[in-house]
């Protein structure tokens, strides 16, 4: 029994050296300009979602990504890098996102990001590309109309991990209780089996899921303004730069307004000009 | 009855397939890479090289007392911090060689430790160094001992790879995640399939377990 | 990191309580179901044997996630909602009685035949002889393989993660996504999960040292 009591002692110790160490290397990451990485190796690699419907989705006919944001991805890296340049797409869910941002294993994400105060302090965001808003999404057969409902005690709300829709329905609906999930596919599912009484994220994700599903409407109009941000790693200022230049190009010659009838046009309940920045 | 036709369309089938050759490539280099690693860190731990075993020792315990899950985040989000860029398939590998050389570490001690102490003895006195007696006595007949227990690892090895899908790894479990995030209504069909696609992977092997654990028992 | 714990202390302790909640009710059930399959697989009759061994292999080959989003995701169709944590309980409770079963069975088998023809022979029911003879000598035996199981289920518990069950995984998924500070919320989360796992596998490494 004391050889036990030893072992442990000298784990826990091993252990809160190892904490030491790794709170002082914290700071060690590489943080060179990720323009002139960018530029030098002619390819961005790029953070996108995969199991949103409109805006970056795997397509298993093919195994490849669809969806808006994959197409300005593509846009932009033709614009920034000329028509040689090379766009890699790294799969990243809600709640993985940020910290592949940061910790360096992509160069920038388009990945149905608001901008946030919280966000802004970890990371460096464009100009607003789309501007979505929060909404709840119920079964057509629910009593449910606006986002005051939800505020009672036992109530249930899904939300994704690492969305806005948590700290948003906190603010509004205090009372209710937030279940969270890793992919809206989880999510959706959760809600059609019952597990809570509705979801909550951007209107823009609520439409693809209902434009699908039609059992299902979105309801209570946008509760929140949610602009979406293309973000890069903090102190990033001449990626940042060059990625709004790309930007407002491709709003000059029409290709921004393109893609989005593309993908949203046909969207029922949803009038893409609304969400046009 | 009409989901269920739909679900397991051709190209949704194809595309699970694809996903479950993923897990198949992951296990194989995931199995062979842990296995020679648990092999050297667990003899190292029985012959106890001074301060060497017991850093080992230390580092296998925390290891394996740790939940996989965990390992995964670790290797994913840390790795690149240390300046190594990787890719799910990576970080997936990395994480599995990780805990289940552990894990076999374990195994293996334990195997070693079961052989009975004369058998060494036995050897030493005739004429064999440590080393010989080592290689041609005791880990051989401690391999055999330990074979049940080294492939009901390798099985659960070949399930945790399902945990990989948290970090984007297009295997099995994420590919059916892919199809039912198209159309949720595909989701019991999804997770019938792959219950079924993993049983039948993981009994495969089990099955060449006992038949390998008969055989080699003949041999010995 | 101790700014983040002291600031996220009542989330990751919430975690920890669910987290030791969901592995001891797992625990007990799935002991009372592993040793009733137990007894099953080694009972003379062909059909509760056969039965046994279907249970025993489905759930030992494959994976406890699918296991739990099963139970999440598609039993609510047919009984009314289950909460995450009830969901991950059931589905880790049937996924670790499987290797429960297993290492009693080993346990049983190793007592020998003789002891129960031995105890038929002198007037014992086939029950009496497993009760008072067979299964205190077996669960003797089998308490080291039985610990490790508790580990691995404390460990396998990190699942209720994806369902939403509260637990430390999950708690840490969401103190991670909101301060941004992912790798030292995980250090934390697995030191909590060392103070659980540590101690009982040395303690089980001891026990099997004293029985041997």
């Amino acid at each position: 029994m004391k050889r036990i009591w030893k072992k442990l002692g000298i784990i826990l110790s091993l252990l809160l050296v190892a904490i030491g160490l790794a709170g002082c290397g914290n700071k060690a990451v590489n943080k060179s300009n990720v323009y002139q990485h960018v530029k030098k190796t002619n390819t961005i690699i790029w953070g996108v979602r995969n199991d949103t419907p409109l805006f970056g989705l795997v397509d298993p006919k093919t195994g490849t990504l669809r969806g808006f944001e994959i197409d300005l991805a593509k846009a932009l890296t033709k614009e920034i890098l000329g028509p040689t340049g090379k766009c890699k797409l790294f799969q990243a869910s809600a709640k993985t996102k940020i910290p592949v941002l940061k910790n360096g294993n992509i160069d920038v994400l388009l990945a149905t990001c608001t901008i946030t105060p919280d966000r802004a302090k970890v990371v460096d965001f464009s100009k607003p590309y789309f501007g979505a808003g929060q909404s709840l999404l119920v079964p057509k057969t629910s009593s449910l109309h606006s986002i005051k409902q939800l505020n009672k005690p036992g109530t249930k709300v899904l939300a994704v991990k690492g969305t806005t829709a948590i700290a948003n329905i906190q603010k509004v609906a205090p009372k209710a209780k937030l279940l969270e999930y890793d992919d809206y596919g989880q999510c959706f599912s959760a809600l059609k089996s019952g597990q809570g009484v509705a979801m909550s994220t951007d209107n823009g994700i609520l439409a693809g899921i209902a434009a699908n599903n039609p059992q299902y409407h979105v309801v209570g109009g946008s509760f929140t303004t949610e602009p979406y941000g293309i973000a890069v790693d903090k102190g990033q200022h001449q990626m940042r730069d060059e990625i709004n230049k790309a930007f407002a190009k491709l709003k000059a010659n029409g290709t921004y307004d393109r893609l989005l009838k593309k993908w949203f046009a046909d969207v029922p309940g949803f009038n893409y000009k609304e969400v046009e920045k | 009855m009409q989901n269920w036709i739909n679900a397991y369309s051709a190209t949704n089938l194809r595309f699970l397939l694809q996903g479950l050759w993923v897990t198949i490539e992951v296990s194989i280099i995931s199995i062979l890479l842990s296995f020679i690693i648990g092999l050297i860190l667990g003899t190292l731990r029985y012959v106890k090289i001074k301060y060497l075993s017991k850093i080992v020792g230390v580092i296998v315990d925390v290891i394996r007392n740790l939940p996989l899950l965990l390992i995964i985040f670790f290797t994913y989000f840390g790795l690149p911090g240390m300046g190594i860029r990787v890719n799910p398939m990576i970080a997936a590998i990395t994480a599995l060689v990780v805990f289940e050389s552990a894990m076999l570490a374990e195994i293996v001690r334990a195997g070693i430790a079961a052989v009975p102490d004369g058998q060494m003895e036995g050897a030493r006195s005739n004429g064999m160094s440590y080393a010989q007696a080592l290689f041609h006595v005791v880990l051989p007949q401690a391999l055999t001992m330990m074979i049940p227990a080294l492939l009901s690892q390798f099985v659960s090895l070949v399930k945790d790879t399902s945990l990989a899908t948290i970090i984007v790894l297009p295997e099995l479990l994420y590919h059916a995640q892919i199809i039912y995030s198209q159309d949720p209504n595909f989701i019991i069909p999804m997770y019938a399939m792959i219950a079924v696609m993993y049983f039948i992977l993981c009994f495969c092997l089990s099955r060449l377990a006992k038949y390998l654990q008969t055989r080699l028992a003949n041999v010995f | 990191m101790w700014q983040l714990f002291t600031q996220n202390w009542q989330a990751f302790l919430t975690g920890f309580w669910h987290t030791i909640l969901s592995s001891i009710i797992a625990l007990i059930f799935s002991f009372i179901l592993g040793s009733g399959f137990a007894i099953l697989e080694t009972n003379p009759n062909k059909f509760w044997r056969g039965v046994a061994k279907v249970y025993v292999e489905i759930f030992r080959n494959i994976p406890l996630l699918v296991v739990t989003m099963f139970f999440y995701l598609v039993l609510p169709k047919v009984l009314p909602a289950m909460s995450g944590f009830t969901a991950g309980t059931i589905g880790l409770t049937l996924y670790t009685s499987a290797f429960i079963a297993e290492t009693v069975r080993s346990g049983l088998q190793s007592v020998g035949t003789g002891q129960m023809e031995g105890c038929l022979a002198n007037g014992l029911s086939y029950w009496q002889a497993m009760k008072n003879v067979i299964l205190p000598q077996a669960l003797k035996i089998t308490i080291p393989p039985l610990g490790n199981q508790f580990v691995n289920l404390i460990k396998n518990s990190s699942v209720l993660a994806f369902v939403a069950g509260m637990d430390l995984m999950y708690q840490g998924d969401v103190i991670a996504s909101n301060t941004f500070q992912t790798i030292p919320t995980y250090i934390i989360v697995g030191i909590f999960y060392l103070i659980l796992t540590l101690p009982l596998s040395y303690y089980m490494q001891y026990l099997e040292k004293k029985l041997a």
